[in-house]
């Protein structure tokens, strides 16, 4: 909302400057977001006179001005056609930032064609004070050299723009800015309500209501023998200060109206309209061709004005072309009506018109304004505009609030911590204009008809705590909760900070990726559906919410190979989203790696592979005090994985806890992703959380006194087993003794029959007492019968 | 007696000329082992009559000692010579790069900051809480006093997911606040929580990103008035930055979930490429805060006569940028590793209040 400053003072009396007027909007909570002060902006420049313009003697087009300026005589070459002799008008000096180019003038004299040019004569536009740049700015010669600029243009008047928001549209209109302003301390505010102009004759138009839910109450008035010329330049001045062109009288008189009162109006060519103006709900197949030059589609949700043609407005929201004012309108009607918020918002949202007059209605116009609205519009249109209005015709009824609100005065410390005297709660509520009816410790309050939030005790203590001011409120550190601090973080919460700080303890960069994706991409990740896609996407490759994180971070690292980057290592902790229930939601520790050649000088070093994701994986469940070893390795659940360079880790045949190894190459090929690439993605969600222990104290320690034994054997087995199997076998022979199974040698070749393989293990006793040679060999035994059983593995001779 | 100072002569000789170990030790065997020239003399002294062992024998040990010192002292030498030059065999160019290993990751500084705000709140006694980022519109605006069809709504450029027809769609959650309802409807009050988390507008232009980071934080116990807020948000900003002072600013403002509502500013001033917070010639404003509405309450189960307290809500994002100088938002979401290595943290930094925030 822009306006300006002299206008704010036609509805106040206030000896503030412009800085303590900005103070006070500040503190009753009009957030100003602009200031244009253009004495400020028009500051170096100032009127001049050409002594003598001469033609330029290199180019045409251009003339060679001797000037007097506020800075002595300077000679400027300028390109304005109307450069003349005794001209008067607007010099910039040498380094002027010229607003209307966006650029300031070099500080030192320029030759234009040969000829130096100290300085430069301005157009209404290079100022930004008009449109024109046909030609420099000819003004009145009663003007003297070295006037402001400012004031020889009439450009004095500051314009504020503030953000309005949108519990306050009463801020949508000057009057109810400076009702705030007097009540925050600027000084008296001054209640203009319009004369009533008594009419010479009937309104012969006829108004009907026929939908009062929709728009329950609707004044007109008919003035016949208008001019629609021009409005009068204080007006077009307003206006444009706030950012609306000028049409002509009868529809700046509307706009101006909305913007003083915050009482949009429409206006009527009267010898357009036939029969009576109806305000009723739209029809089926109704159609409206808007003076925005659209034609939109009326459903029977709408509030329609209509007259015998049919539809010839959308109620609050914009008017028809077929019943528009224009410079021949002789007769007009006036429409000062009230329109359902919600209603107005919903046709809004429906056509997508976005009006100054449905941002009104659906914020909320004063239903009481309806008749002072008329009026006020009558007596400028008569003014500047003659001809001879009817009589007013109300129809339909203001609806009126009746619902008081009980406002409890203690609310006001209970709240803030502010204490404030009765007296200075009734000035401000007073100020404000509340009817206060006493009740003991309680007042009973009416709210004024154009404030819409008014409800419960708080929001009164809001008024009063703003209109005093948020700086007058204590400073009061937050005392520690009853009981002391709690533990702030869950264990999830916690493993999320622990897995993080391993990813990037062992080279790898966090990333912060979008939560979406494209939905062709997320195919590739598992079956999609539509709950989980975006109605609204901001783009059509995030139109998905991501079932994985890989896909994002795969295209990450592809970009930062593109870039040059060799071997890329990235993680991200983040969510995925298997469903768009509140329980659907997952959290994940993805981690990715794009692998280079690295080379070193002792040879070649052994680059990532599907075992380096896995030993990352098993570093960060390490960390997470879950041991990888204590899950089951199966083929990978996802369709991502390659299927043979990839597995899940499992804590039951349903519950996976993670996926690991090569991305699956396709997948990276409709990516746009050169493989291979190794990953891991790990659902923190689906890691058991361990009981909290009832102490903190540690078990009591038991040094192994004997040294551990071990043996190494060697298996042969089916080509197609898994060493884990033979691993797990081994194990299982005896959990006591057997402290650890490692593979120490996987071999094919001469000596195994082909289709089978070689697994060597070395087995770790860790015995309590000491074992005998016997004792040992059937332990062994027991490895190789289990080994056998499991695997079908026989021990190689 | 002439013998003993030739054999000494001799043997003194022997190990003097001894190239290495071994032609020493073969000195050590002709003079000193069992056939050695030395212990044969030894062994003739038992068959000596007393007087002559007596005069013989302390010569003879006195030959023994000296000839064994100087075996002993030449094998030292000639080891130490033998370890000097294995040692420059040894020699390796340390000049060289080790084995290769992938170095030090880095933290992306949104979720540093995260941890950043979560110590400090967690130090005045606020516990975190989550939900989830699809949420149903009750929780995201209804209940948060957001009328149905008000223009307010309208103000957070909603993502929706796809519904069926006739049901209210989903939406992504617009801010945090949807968890203040979450964690109301199950704990009773008293209630400090701090919420991070991913919030989502349809906005995408050189300041906004259609998802962002906000905390937000919720008090709710009795007695907690608005200047709890006003000392509560100083004392965070103080903490956050890591100054002394800080001068803030309250201004009334609008939001459904609060009553009274209010914008903190703080002053700051730029120099060159660098912000500094706390004092300077200008207002930033960093934070939305008020009293949690009684439509909020009441819509949550707790009743507004007993129970009152402030909620606040801040974008992470931008408060990063201006504790870190990243200029410019876009790249946050980009994983580009350039970036995160620049403006990343070492995961050995870990921000608690007693140890330091960074």
């Amino acid at each position: 909302m822009r306006f300006t400053l002299s206008w704010l003072n036609d509805h106040l009396v206030t000896k503030a400057s412009l800085q303590e007027i900005l103070d006070l909007m500040l503190k009753a909570g009009l957030e100003v977001e602009e200031v244009v002060d253009p004495r400020e902006k028009l500051a170096p420049f100032t009127v001049c006179k050409v002594i003598e313009a001469k033609p330029h003697p290199d180019a045409d087009k251009l003339r060679v001005c001797t000037v007097e300026t506020v800075d002595g005589v300077k000679q400027i070459v300028c390109g304005a056609p109307n450069a003349r002799t005794g001209m008067t008008a607007i010099y910039a000096p040498l380094g002027t930032f010229i607003p209307g180019l966006d650029f300031a003038l070099d500080k030192k004299p320029r030759a234009i064609r040969g000829v130096e040019s100290h300085g430069m004569m301005c157009s209404s536009r290079e100022l930004e004070v008009g449109d024109d740049h046909d030609g420099i700015l000819d003004l009145d010669d009663s003007l003297t050299v070295g006037t402001p600029a400012a004031e020889a243009l009439g450009q004095t008047d500051p314009v504020i723009d503030f953000e309005v928001t949108p519990n306050r549209p009463d801020w949508l209109g000057v009057q109810g800015i400076a009702r705030d302003l007097a009540a925050a301390g600027a000084g008296r505010f001054l209640r203009q309500d319009p004369k009533k102009i008594g009419g010479s004759f009937e309104c012969s138009i006829e108004i009907k209501l026929e939908a009062p839910e929709a728009c329950p109450v609707f004044a007109g008035a008919l003035i016949r023998g208008v001019i629609n010329g021009p409005s009068p330049d204080w007006m077009q001045a307003r206006l444009k200060a706030a950012g609306i062109q000028p049409k002509s009288l009868l529809v700046d008189v509307t706009n101006y109206v909305s913007l003083d009162r915050a009482r949009p109006l429409h206006v009527y060519d009267a010898a357009k309209l036939s029969g009576p103006v109806v305000a009723r709900l739209g029809r089926k197949g109704e159609k409206l061709e808007a003076l925005d030059g659209k034609t939109y589609q009326i459903t029977e949700d709408m509030c329609v004005i209509a007259d015998s043609s049919g539809a010839i407005g959308l109620g609050g929201v914009m008017g028809g072309v077929s019943t528009a004012v224009s410079a021949e309108t002789v007769d007009v009607f006036i429409e000062s009506a009230w329109f359902d918020p919600l209603r107005t918002a919903r046709t809004g949202r429906a056509t997508g018109i976005h009006s100054d007059a449905r941002y009104r209605f659906e914020r909320g116009v004063d239903p009481q304004s309806c008749v002072d609205g008329l009026n006020l519009a009558i007596g400028l249109i008569l003014e500047y505009g003659g001809g001879q209005v009817s009589k007013a015709k109300i129809t339909g009824s203001v609806p009126v609030r009746t619902r008081k609100v009980t406002f409890y005065r203690s609310d006001v410390e209970r709240l803030t911590g502010l204490i404030v005297k009765p007296a200075e709660m009734k000035r401000i509520l007073k100020d404000l204009e509340f009817d206060i009816e006493d009740a003991g410790d309680a007042w009973y309050l009416m709210p004024p008809s154009h404030r819409f939030d008014m409800e419960q005790s708080a929001d009164i203590v809001e008024e009063i705590a703003r209109l005093i001011g948020f700086d007058q409120l204590p400073t009061t550190s937050l005392p520690l909760p009853e009981g002391g601090r709690r533990v702030i973080t869950t264990p999830r919460q916690a493993r999320v900070a622990t897995g993080r700080r391993v990813m990037a303890a062992h080279g790898f960069l966090e990333a912060v990726t979008w939560s979406f994706m494209a939905r062709e991409h997320a195919e590739l990740f598992g079956k999609t559906e539509d709950a989980l896609g975006v109605a609204n996407p901001v783009a059509s490759e995030l139109n998905y919410m991501r079932p994985s994180v890989l896909g994002n971070l795969a295209q990450a690292a592809q970009r930062a190979r593109n870039r040059g980057e060799r071997t890329v290592r990235l993680f991200e902790a983040g969510p995925i989203y298997l469903g768009d229930g509140p329980k659907d939601q997952r959290t994940v520790i993805a981690a990715l790696v794009m692998p280079a050649e690295e080379r070193h000088w002792r040879g070649h070093a052994g680059s990532y592979d599907a075992f380096s994701a896995k030993a990352d994986l098993f570093t960060v469940l390490a960390a997470l005090g879950q041991p990888g070893e204590r899950f089951q390795v199966g083929a990978p659940t996802q369709p991502h994985w390659h299927p043979g360079q990839a597995a899940s880790l499992k804590l039951g045949p349903k519950m996976t806890v993670a996926n690991f190894g090569a991305l699956h190459p396709g997948v990276l090929k409709a990516l746009d992703v050169d493989g291979p690439v190794y990953a891991f993605e790990l659902n923190l969600n689906a890691l058991p959380v361990m009981k909290a222990r009832a102490t903190k104290t540690k078990p009591v320690f038991e040094r192994a006194e004997l040294t551990p034994i071990r043996r190494d054997l060697a298996f042969v087995v089916d080509a197609g087993v898994a060493a884990g199997d033979v691993v797990r076998h081994a194990q299982s022979a005896d959990k006591q003794v057997i402290s650890a199974v490692d593979v120490f040698d996987v071999y094919r070749g001469p000596g195994i029959a082909e289709g089978s393989k070689s697994v060597a293990i070395e087995v770790t006793l860790q015995p309590k007492e000491t074992l005998k040679d016997e004792q040992i060999q059937a332990i062994m035994d027991r490895i190789v019968a289990s080994v056998a059983k499991g695997t079908g593995g026989v021990l190689r001779g | 007696m002439s013998d003993i100072i030739r054999i000494e002569e001799e043997a003194l000789a022997a190990v003097a000329a001894a190239a290495d170990l071994a032609a020493l030790d073969a000195v050590r065997v002709a003079e000193l082992g069992k056939k050695g020239r030395i212990s044969g003399l030894m062994g003739a002294l038992g068959k000596m009559d007393p007087e002559a062992r007596k005069a013989e024998g302390p010569k003879l040990n006195a030959l023994k000692t000296r000839v064994d010192d100087a075996i002993r002292a030449r094998k030292a030498a000639l080891e130490a010579a033998d370890l000097e030059a294995r040692l420059v065999t040894e020699r390796v160019d340390l000049t060289l790069p080790p084995a290769p290993s992938p170095g030090e990751g880095a933290l992306h500084p949104v979720m540093q900051v995260f941890e950043e705000m979560a110590a400090i709140f967690g130090d005045m006694g606020f516990a975190v809480a989550e939900g989830p980022d699809i949420e149903d519109d009750w929780h995201n605006f209804t209940a948060l006093n957001f009328p149905e069809g008000h223009p307010a709504r309208e103000t957070h450029d909603t993502f929706f997911m796809k519904a069926l027809e006739g049901d209210t769609p989903k939406v992504l959650r617009t801010h945090t606040s949807p968890v203040q309802v979450r964690t109301m409807m199950e704990e009773k009050p008293p209630i400090r929580i701090l919420v991070p988390g991913r919030v989502f507008r349809n906005d995408w232009d050189a300041t906004h990103t259609p998802m962002f980071h906000q905390v937000e934080g919720l008090v709710i116990e009795k007695g907690i008035h608005m200047g709890h807020l006003k000392g509560c948000l100083i004392d965070f900003v103080k903490a956050f930055f890591e100054v002394d002072n800080v001068e803030a600013r309250f201004r009334p403002h609008f939001f459904p979930f609060t009553e009274p509502s209010a914008e903190m500013d703080v002053k700051y001033s730029r120099k060159g490429d660098t912000i500094e917070i706390g004092a300077g010639d200008r207002w930033m404003e960093i934070l939305g805060c008020g009293m949690v509405h009684p439509n909020v309450l009441r819509n949550c189960g707790i009743d507004p006569a007993v129970h009152q307290g402030f909620a606040f809500g801040m974008g992470v994002d931008r408060l990063a940028m201006l504790k870190y100088g990243m200029p410019d938002l876009r790249p946050y979401f980009e994983a580009d590793p350039q970036w995160t290595r620049h403006y990343g943290f070492s995961p050995w930094l870990t921000p608690s209040v007693s140890g330091g925030l960074s």
